[in-house]
């Protein structure tokens, strides 16, 4: 009987020692369109988050592929982040449908559209049609590489998890003012960098640079594709040659998901630097989070201007 | 008036310059607070775009109908759900709205008033698409009579597709796709998906392609080619395939290492082209459909299927006899894809096959066909494909009547919303008949199709 009552005793006081731990335990499931808003989540929902993102850096996030695998992290999923502005127009909305998972439903409380924080630019006037290529009719979504865009979508992923998990809602906040001082920081860093380059003119592949260069005061003055979306052709590239040359244009910036060969062809015509800019957060190996990504395309771009 | 207002003036421009004659030592914490008081407004604007966006995008809360005793101009209904989740988006529609789009209004009165005069009430208009698909063929068909496969005639639009999609509340999705064909109009499918159900169950209800196998699912301009295979044709049913009146439940299963395994059970009307047909109420058929899929590696997947379908045909109706005479078939089908995802717009690669048993009661004897199609398909290019099919299959009707075919098809892309595809076929048919066939298409997308499951 005494022992009985020690055992009690002993499961009660390791129940109320570990209950606390467990239910601390108990992660958020948060899962983003794309890994920058992955990044993003990570930053403010520390340990107490687990982030899977479903497309990969170096993959283009207007085409991936809907593949069942990516239902089984959907439906268990708390949270899904997705970048909006129709850039996963292509893929997402099945997934969602097929999920199984009310929560992550659009509409539903874990849904999310980081776009809703962002400064949006190039949202088009007048009508739209496919005749401009595949344009985005909300607005450019490449929003995420403006560092500014940056804090105001981890301000707001930061607000959805304290809504979703009110518990850590401090946490979450705690998190947000401590990335908002680096990334304040960072940006400090950055931006004495990119000055002695301040007006210089560029050329990217596809459209994706804009956030970028408006911060950073760069001129993107034409793109290798014709249109959004559309391959490259003969004529555009003969155009494109010769505006790089009147205007002294000394840079090809190329998404890590696309074909060099015209770019190349443009850098030999025009003596212009080719190189590929991550335009997302594990595009290469070593750049593992939204800082990192930073600094990788800054260093790659002074070393292209010098 | 105007002497207040340059008071205003004076003092708004006096006051800070005051305050820097009392503060002058620390300009450069002035200028720090200022600039942040900047962003600071510049953050909440952009907050504020952002909402505006979102609202522009998102649905009223939907009106209560009005009961008989309330007054016809009920209020709307509380706008807290809308404030609860300020982030609620809705895929809007790609293009424009349609100008003079016609009011749907209440005629009974008990039911709500869509549509409207503001703008933003078109944002809920579903997202409307139409699929062009033109085919023209070229050379010899020496179809036998008793053939399945028909030939394509010289030059026909072949199909427009219509698609009307949108989500419908916060617990179910709606999705029309109208088939116009040069003679009429066939609902193709027209469905209303639960996705808020328990459990992790999905539910379909209303006329939709059946889960048998790979290619009864896809629509015309998802195929790989310009023609169905010999198989779906000889024995499932061809171009309409099994798609009926129903329901449809599906779940994904439990499995380990990364094994997506999902399984679906429908239950139709019990009328599919030529292979089920119901006389009677409880004739209806049925569809199962076990699916489990891997990735082997980050570019390279394996989608393995099994199905099964079950149904009256109408052997009973042709002869005159008494008794059930029930189809029964079963399927497998593999697929192996392949696509670099550094270059997935450049390179990708689709291997599939699909087997096919049917059962056919009729009178005399129980007819057991087989048939099987392989196919390989490679783009080399961000516009180009190419691909092969060989074909070989049974008569459902007569299993001795043995079928064979194969087509090497190329396709162009000249954006994503555009194909031209050519395909030469040739099919050797049981009466020892051969055809040679060229197969022009032509596919042109408009508006915000939405996209196909994997």
């Amino acid at each position: 009987m005494h022992k009985g009552k020690r055992l009690f005793v002993s499961l009660i006081a390791a129940g109320v020692l570990l209950f606390p731990t467990l239910a601390s335990a108990k992660k958020l499931n948060v899962v983003t369109a794309t890994t920058d808003m992955a990044a993003l989540a990570q930053e403010v929902g520390g340990d107490r988050i687990n982030v899977e993102a479903i497309a990969k850096g170096y993959q283009d996030p207007h085409f991936v592929e809907a593949k069942p695998s990516f239902l089984l992290k959907l439906r268990q999923a708390d949270l899904l982040i997705v970048v909006g502005l129709q850039l996963e127009i292509g893929w997402l909305p099945p997934l969602i449908t097929q999920s199984g998972n009310p929560r992550v439903q659009v509409g539903a409380a874990g849904y999310l559209d980081a776009s809703q924080f962002a400064e949006i630019l190039e949202i088009p006037q007048g009508v739209v049609t496919r005749a401009m290529g595949d344009v985005h009719p909300l607005g450019n979504p490449h929003y995420w590489l403006d560092p500014d865009n940056g804090r105001r979508v981890a301000k707001g992923i930061a607000g959805k998890l304290g809504e979703i998990d009110p518990a850590d809602s401090a946490y979450f906040q705690e998190r947000f003012q401590d990335f908002d001082k680096r990334l304040t920081a960072a940006e400090q860093k950055w931006d004495a960098e990119m000055a002695p380059y301040r007006g210089r003119k560029v050329v990217t592949y596809h459209n994706s640079f804009t956030n970028f260069a408006r911060h950073f005061h760069l001129d993107v003055i034409g793109y290798v594709e014709p249109r959004p979306g559309i391959p490259p052709t003969p004529s555009h590239t003969i155009e494109l040659i010769g505006l790089m040359k009147r205007e002294n244009c000394r840079l090809v910036l190329v998404e890590p998901y696309f074909d060099l060969k015209t770019p190349n062809s443009i850098g030999s015509a025009t003596g212009a630097k080719v190189l590929v800019y991550l335009p997302s957060v594990g595009g290469e190996k070593q750049v593992t989070n939204y800082f990192e990504l930073f600094d990788y395309d800054i260093d790659l771009i002074k070393k292209g201007f010098q | 008036m105007k002497t207040g207002m340059v008071g205003v003036f004076i003092a708004v421009f006096c006051i800070p310059v005051w305050g820097q004659q009392t503060n002058a030592p620390d300009l450069a914490a002035q200028n720090a607070a200022l600039e942040q008081k900047v962003r600071d407004l510049e953050d909440r604007l952009i907050a504020l775009e952002g909402k505006v966006r979102m609202l522009q995008s998102t649905p009223p809360a939907p009106a209560q109908p009005a009961a008989e005793s309330q007054p016809a101009a009920a209020p709307p209904a509380e706008p807290a759900a809308a404030q609860a989740q300020p982030q609620v988006p809705v895929p809007p529609a790609e293009t424009s709205p349609v100008q003079g789009q016609s009011q749907v209004t209440s005629t009974g009165g008990n039911l709500p008033n869509y549509g409207g005069a503001s703008s933003a009430a078109k944002a809920l208009n579903p997202d409307v698409s139409v699929i062009g698909d033109f085919i023209g063929a070229a050379g010899n068909t020496n179809t036998p009579p008793l053939a399945t496969l028909q030939p394509f005639p010289s030059l026909q639009m072949h199909e427009s597709e219509i698609g009307l999609q949108a989500i419908i509340d916060p617990y179910a999705r709606g999705d029309f796709f109208m088939s116009f064909g040069e003679e009429g109009v066939n609902l193709e499918e027209g469905y209303i998906t639960f996705t808020a159900l328990p459990g992790g169950f999905v539910a379909k209800v209303g006329k939709m392609r059946s889960a048998f196998g790979k290619v009864n699912m896809m629509h015309n301009h998802v195929l790989p080619w310009v023609d169905r295979p010999l198989v779906s044709t000889n024995l499932v049913g061809g171009e309409d395939g099994i798609d009926d009146a129903g329901f449809s439940v599906e779940r994904i299963l439990p499995a380990p290492k990364g094994i997506f395994l999902e399984a679906t059970g429908q239950v139709f009307r019990g009328d599919s082209a030529d292979v089920f047909t119901a006389a009677n109420r409880s004739d209806v058929s049925t569809v199962a459909h076990l699916r489990g899929y891997k990735d082997l590696t980050e570019s390279t997947n394996l989608d393995l299927g099994l199905s099964y379908a079950r149904g009256h045909n109408d052997a009973m109706l042709l002869n005159g006899s008494t008794g059930d005479f029930v189809t029964q078939l079963y399927g497998a089908d593999a697929t192996l894809r392949w696509k670099p995802l550094r270059r997935s717009i450049y390179h990708s690669f689709v291997g599939r096959t699909e087997l096919i048993w049917s059962q056919r009661q009729q009178f005399p004897v129980e007819q057991r066909a087989f048939g099987f199609y392989t196919s390989a398909d490679y783009q080399f290019g961000r516009r180009w494909f190419g691909g092969g099919r060989f074909d070989y299959s049974d008569r459902s009707r007569f299993d001795n009547l043995t079928d064979k075919g194969a087509a090497a098809t190329l396709t162009y892309w000249p954006s994503e919303f555009s194909q031209l595809r050519g395909e030469y076929r040739f099919t050797h048919y049981a009466e020892n008949r051969d055809s040679h066939e060229f197969l022009m298409q032509l596919i042109f997308s408009l508006g915000a199709h939405g996209a196909h499951p994997f």
